[in-house]
């Protein structure tokens, strides 16, 4: 449900996500940019959200501030119920590693780590030790539909087998949110499908996700969508919740 | 967090990162290669001229005072003695020992030798030998491995015995025979017999009191038959020196006193003698030079190598830069993912470590065998000590470390956002 709201208060339980009147501005030469200009929103847990919008509507700045990689200029943004807007970089990088999984349009695995080491890298970071990180790692390709190809490098798998371990790579950490950014935006439409579909698997097992994409076809597969247009929402629908 | 754990997959990741550029990383890291390398190499080679050196100082005696004649340079100066043509009067008198044996503290013994060059003669053999007409301590302080026979015996100088000492080699160019004790041989006017033959001394670099081929006779027995001046008769005329002692030995009775006492004897000398015609040894001192120039020596050889890998450490700066940009993608992806800068710094550092440690290892291995073919191809001898194997991998640790700071710091500076945008 969304709730706009000015009061900063601290989200409920079952708010994984919550925004209240988040700004984001830049200063470009003597301008200021107003990327994102007061938005707010609150994501249940267990949900499916599409975050829409044209180029330049202030998604990409919304995608930088969901994923932590980016702090808003006023405003709260409360992730897990911890607000993100006084964090500094290493409780910023900590807060990622523990609550979010990232899925991008360009699949962004590390070229000269195998599949199975890929999948690895968050637990890495977590401290995990070496055989429970591969144990995990066959597990979670497993449930992605790769475990015949942990052992292959990056280059030696086509784009949907690719989007694949990115997902995997995604779930490694148990995060709170997966977010994916254009995940389909490479591949071909019978590829998109399957990793469609590989969403909403995940989402029927309890994830909580959040796409953003400009694709109104892909954006179907979300029960619930934000539309942003000069950084402010314009529309909002939650039909299918 | 078990460490182990955590830092084996970013050593895995620096390996494969320099298998990927096989030929990137090999270049890069000759620089370490040879800086390494000549670090051990250049230790071992100067380790191995210094023992040499402070070995056969050591053999000299660190108790001695050598005191020398010496040919003034001043050539006029010193036919002043003697007018009779060309004969060159000079060097250390009977007198000077017996001042320096009673007027220095802390002598024990005084050994006067006179050298000079004369041919011995055996049937059709001959050889040029260096004479050493001298006195039976000289055994005592210059001490050599009698291998038959007997040394000089205080009888043989008072009877001014016609008995010689040859040194082994002298023996094998000039005897050559298995019967050497008890044959006789003959030097210049003299028919002596030998009573003895020693070792030789080993080569080395200090000038040593006696060379390859000597015969040791009685003092007295040289200055019976020979005199005090030595004539050579050449186109020009006849030219000689008369010289009564080539050299003493003074020995002290403890290393301590041996510096106090060479500047007294310095003294003594010199109010009798007006040209400076004698020269002071103290193997001490010598010992003490030769561990200075060993220092100077090192530092030197240490500056150099220091640069070369100071070069091998901006070479592998440069290469993790562009590393760096390379992979300006794959440091965005880790960011994202939720890695601290402090996590990319590691792995970046680890990654020069990787570089320059290999090279590291591979310049010990070359280190080791520089020496080794240098001590093969021209028998110089070389050491090389545990230490500077560490040094050396030490070294190549460090340079990682430093050289890699700023390349990781870098990487971890990036923007995660930038980053990932980068292709």
């Amino acid at each position: 449900m969304i709730v706009h709201t000015t009061e900063r208060e601290r989200p409920r339980a079952d708010e994984v996500v919550r925004l209240d009147e988040v700004k984001r501005h830049y200063r470009v030469g003597d301008e200021t940019v107003r990327a994102l200009d007061g938005v707010s929103f609150s994501i249940r847990t267990g949900s499916y959200w599409a975050i829409m919008g044209p180029s330049g509507s202030g998604k990409s700045t919304m995608l930088n501030i969901l994923g932590c990689l980016d702090r808003p200029s006023s405003g709260a943004y409360w992730l897990n119920g911890v607000n993100v807007a006084e964090m500094d970089d290493n409780e910023l990088s900590d807060h990622r590693l523990r609550n979010l999984g990232f899925v991008f349009q360009s699949f962004n695995l590390i070229p000269q780590l195998t599949v199975s080491e890929n999948i690895e890298v968050p637990m890495l970071y977590l401290g995990m030790p070496q055989i429970e990180r591969r144990q995990k790692a066959e597990r979670l390709a497993e449930r992605v539909g790769i475990s015949h190809r942990l052992r292959h490098l990056p280059s030696e798998l086509s784009g949907g087998q690719r989007q694949r371990v990115a997902v995997a790579r995604a779930l490694a950490n148990d995060p709170a949110v997966l977010l994916a950014d254009e995940p389909t935006g490479n591949l071909d439409s019978a590829t998109s499908v399957q990793i469609m579909a590989l969403f909403q698997e995940l989402y029927e097992q309890g994830k909580t996700v959040i796409l953003v994409t400009h694709e109104p076809d892909i954006a179907e597969y979300a029960k619930a969508k934000i539309v942003l247009k000069d950084g402010v929402i314009l529309s909002c629908e939650e039909g299918r919740l | 967090m078990n460490q182990v754990f955590y830092f084996w997959p970013f050593v895995k990741l620096g390996l494969t990162d320099v298998w990927r550029h096989k030929t990137r990383s090999f270049l890069t890291m000759l620089g370490m290669v040879f800086g390494v390398g000549s670090v051990i190499a250049m230790l071992a080679v100067g380790e191995g001229a210094s023992q040499q050196a402070l070995e056969s100082i050591k053999r000299l005696g660190s108790e001695n005072i050598m005191v020398m004649s010496v040919k003034p340079t001043d050539e006029e100066g010193s036919n002043t003695g003697s007018q009779r043509g060309r004969l060159a009067v000079y060097g250390l008198l009977y007198d000077d020992e017996a001042r320096i044996r009673e007027t220095v503290p802390g002598v024990v013994l005084t050994v006067p030798a006179r050298m000079t060059r004369r041919v011995a003669r055996l049937n059709e053999r001959q050889l040029e030998m260096r004479v050493v007409e001298t006195v039976p301590e000289w055994f005592a302080v210059v001490q050599r491995p009698v291998l038959a026979g007997r040394t000089l015996a205080p009888n043989d100088l008072q009877m001014r015995a016609n008995v010689c000492v040859l040194t082994e080699h002298g023996v094998r160019r000039l005897l050559a025979a298995e019967h050497m004790v008890g044959q006789r041989i003959r030097i210049s006017s003299g028919v002596f017999e030998v009573i003895g033959i020693v070792k030789n001394e080993t080569g080395g670099t200090v000038r040593a009191p006696d060379s390859e081929a000597d015969a040791y006779i009685p003092l007295t027995t040289g200055t019976k038959l020979f005199g005090e001046a030595n004539i050579r008769y050449s186109a020009g005329g006849m030219e000689g020196e008369k010289v009564e002692l080539s050299q003493i030995i003074v020995r002290m009775a403890e290393t301590a006193f041996v510096e106090p006492a060479s500047k007294a004897i310095e003294t003594v000398l010199a109010r009798f003698h007006k040209k400076k015609d004698y020269r002071i040894d103290v193997p001490l001192t010598l010992l003490r030079e030769a561990e200075r120039t060993k220092r100077t020596y090192n530092i030197v050889l240490g500056a150099i190598a220091g640069i070369s890998l100071l070069v091998g450490g901006i070479g592998i700066m440069n290469i993790m830069l562009a590393s760096v940009t390379e992979r300006t993608k794959e440091i965005g992806i880790r960011r994202a993912i939720g890695a601290r800068r402090s996590r990319i710094v590691v792995q970046f550092l680890i990654n020069t470590c990787v570089l320059s440690i290999g090279g590291g290892v591979v310049g010990l291995l070359v280190g080791v065998a520089i020496p080794l073919l240098i001590t093969a191809f021209t028998g110089m001898p070389t050491v090389v000590r545990p230490y500077s194997l560490l040094l050396a991998f030490g070294i190549s640790a460090g340079i990682g470390i430093v050289f890699g700071l700023y390349p990781a710091m870098r990487a971890a500076s990036l923007d995660p956002i930038d980053a990932l945008r980068h292709e």
